[in-house]
């Protein structure tokens, strides 16, 4: 008789479905994966070094970077780090935009997670209806920062402008007449605030619709049903945050547990799983969509009412602003000091964490009291997810490795970072 | 200080005794430093005793503190800290633990304690070269596959020592000494601590 051995495949680093560049060696056994051993780092650019030889404002626009499906979820991180070494208070305005901005990067985070993960396993029309939804929040993310993604909003003491009072519309041109463009300038007509309460009131509704077309199919919960459970004890061991911990049925959230900005004044719910398998991660995703946009609704009506600075009046932190600067001696030194050498951070280390889409996202920072940090530590929340992989797939089948690579919602750019 | 943190650090003294070699609260943040001698039982405990009950160890990374504040270290140079965080009692705390050996750095993996500890010791090794025995697979993680050196040691460059490209004759990619020089913008500078204070200037 012939010997029998496994068979070891390469999966990505170009799959697919493997998001990004993970190369997996999978071992087999007929169709049952034995042994998975992940091979990350082929998109490693040394954030961490990088930082340390930038200033503390230079290294910020990296943080876009590292999880690149939400963005300003990453700066937050970093500015909160950054703000507890200096010990400095942000305008409560400036953290009710913040707060309203994390949520809006959760819904783009979930909405680009449930397409994609639809996509790996076969539902191909859920790509295209969350492509939909996420242009109107990328157009947010355009009107306040100017980028549609890597924003760059959030600084140390603040964010870096107010709320703009209108928004770019669309443009008359030879495919579209002024009549067919006419409905979608309809919600851009108002401020910023308008075009994201108009977005608020109508998400519930196309949320429903998403969820008709998964939550019992039957076909979605054949892929997702007792697929890749973890139990409490083990997403403890395996150091699990955020949706992956909840769907494992632990009901820990950090903006509820150790809240940072304003959440501690918002209404929300923590939706849990059951069996932690994937099915469950994706009920708490939806949910957690559902929350997010109460929350931003909550964060809408407070901005109207209450206008106020944006940033820190810290002129050892932020800059000042141009009027001032250009008619004040003082302001003019504090403007060159920053502009040349940036801030000086005192000595000491700091570690903040947010609740980031993903799960705990922790930016621990060391400053030795130079302009530039000593040592920056990225906790990516992805991370730690991808290392639990071979223990999630041992004896599943070949197909179902897509399930729980999607189910993790893991982004290269913060597991390399 | 909050109430809290205080019954950290006294439940921490409580079941540490001697074992914490300084403790210390700062920004809302305890840290303790422990011998690594003692690194490895200071951790079961954190993780066992119901008191304290660090039941998940969020983040392990380590550090080189050989320009610290940009003078020569005296002390040790590497070391690997450790963020915990309880879920049961909503607390977290830094553990701080030294090499012993400059020259060849080495700590206890905690490994059996945390599984979550896996990767990133296998990248404080790959980053730092900081040794882990009892980690059962401690490869490279982050850098490519051959990669010599480690590269967030402070005297390693930033812009490393080998750079890739495809050569058109022998129709491979090849390594080649870099050709870029490292370029500083802005300098690094540590002020002293009167710098600026209009009062004692």
């Amino acid at each position: 008789m012939p010997e029998l051995r496994n068979f070891t495949l390469n999966f990505g680093p170009q799959h697919p479905a493997a998001h990004g560049v993970l190369r997996m060696v999978l071992e087999l056994d007929g169709e049952v994966v034995m042994r998975a051993d992940p091979h990350i780092g082929l998109l490693h650019r040394a954030t961490e070094k990088l930082a340390e030889n930038k200033t503390w404002i230079q290294s910020l626009p990296y943080m876009d970077r590292l999880d690149y499906v939400s963005m300003m979820c990453n700066e937050h991180a970093y500015c909160m780090a950054v703000e507890k070494l200096l010990q400095i208070e942000v305008p409560l305005r400036a953290q009710y935009i913040r707060v309203m901005f994390d949520e809006i990067t959760r819904i783009l985070n979930h909405l680009l997670w449930v397409g994609c993960h639809g996509l790996d396993v076969g539902a191909m029309t859920m790509v295209l209806y969350a492509f939909r939804e996420r242009e109107d929040l990328v157009d947010a993310y355009e009107a306040v920062s100017g980028a549609r993604m890597h924003a760059a909003y959030y600084r140390p003491g603040g964010v870096y402008r107010d709320l703009p009072d209108s928004l770019p519309q669309y443009q008359e041109s030879k495919w579209k007449s002024a009549a067919q463009i006419k409905p979608f300038n309809e919600a851009r007509s108002g401020s910023l605030l308008d075009f994201l309460d108009d977005f608020v009131s109508r998400f519930p509704k196309l949320l429903d619709e998403y969820e008709t077309l998964l939550t019992d199919n039957r076909i979605w919960k054949q892929r997702l049903v007792n697929v890749g459970i973890v139990s409490p004890e083990r997403a403890l061991q395996r150091g699990f945050s955020g949706p992956m911990l909840r769907g494992s049925g632990i009901a820990w959230d950090l903006r509820k547990k150790q809240p940072y900005e304003v959440y501690d004044r918002l209404d929300f719910d923590i939706p849990v799983g059951v069996t932690g398998d994937s099915y469950d991660r994706y009920l708490v995703r939806m949910e957690e969509m559902r929350q997010s946009n109460r929350i931003v609704k909550q964060c809408i009506d407070w901005l109207r009412q209450n206008p106020g600075p944006v940033m820190s009046d810290n002129h050892k932190v932020a800059p000042p602003d141009r009027e001032a600067m250009k008619s004040n001696m003082e302001e003019l030194i504090h403007h060159f000091k920053l502009c040349t050498e940036g801030i000086h951070v005192p000595e000491g280390e700091a570690y903040a964490a947010v609740e980031h889409p993903k799960g705990e996202f922790g930016i621990y920072l060391m400053s030795d009291g130079a302009n530039k940090p000593y040592r920056l530590k990225i906790r990516a929340p992805g991370y730690v997810h991808l290392s639990a992989m071979d223990e999630m797939v041992r004896g599943h089948m070949l197909a179902d490795v897509v399930t729980i690579i999607g189910s993790q919602d893991v982004v290269f750019g913060e597991i390399d970072r | 200080m909050s109430a809290k943190l205080e019954a950290l650090s006294h439940n921490l003294q409580k079941h540490l005794g001697d074992r914490v070699k300084s403790l210390k609260i700062a920004l809302g943040e305890v840290t303790i430093e422990v011998d690594a001698a003692d690194y490895l039982s200071v951790m079961q405990t954190l993780r066992d005793e119901p008191e304290l009950a660090f039941e998940e160890l969020i983040d392990l990374c380590g550090i080189d503190y050989s320009v610290y504040a940009n003078v020569p270290r005296e002390g040790k140079r590497f070391a690997a800290v450790s963020h915990l965080l309880s879920i049961a009692r909503n607390w977290r705390l830094r553990v701080r633990c030294f090499a012993p050996d400059d020259d060849f750095p080495s700590l206890p993996s905690v490994s059996s304690i945390w599984n979550s500890v896996n990767w990133f010791e296998r990248e404080a090794f790959d980053l730092f070269g900081i040794v882990f025995p009892g980690h059962e697979d401690l490869r490279r993680i982050l850098t490519d596959y051959g990669f010599v050196g480690h590269p967030f040691r402070k005297d390693f460059p930033i812009s490393g020592y080998v750079e890739m490209r495809y050569d058109p004759e022998q129709q491979r990619v090849t390594y080649q000494p870099v050709t870029i020089e490292p370029r500083e913008v802005t300098p690094r500078i540590v002020r002293e601590a009167t710098y600026g204070d209009v009062e004692n200037a």
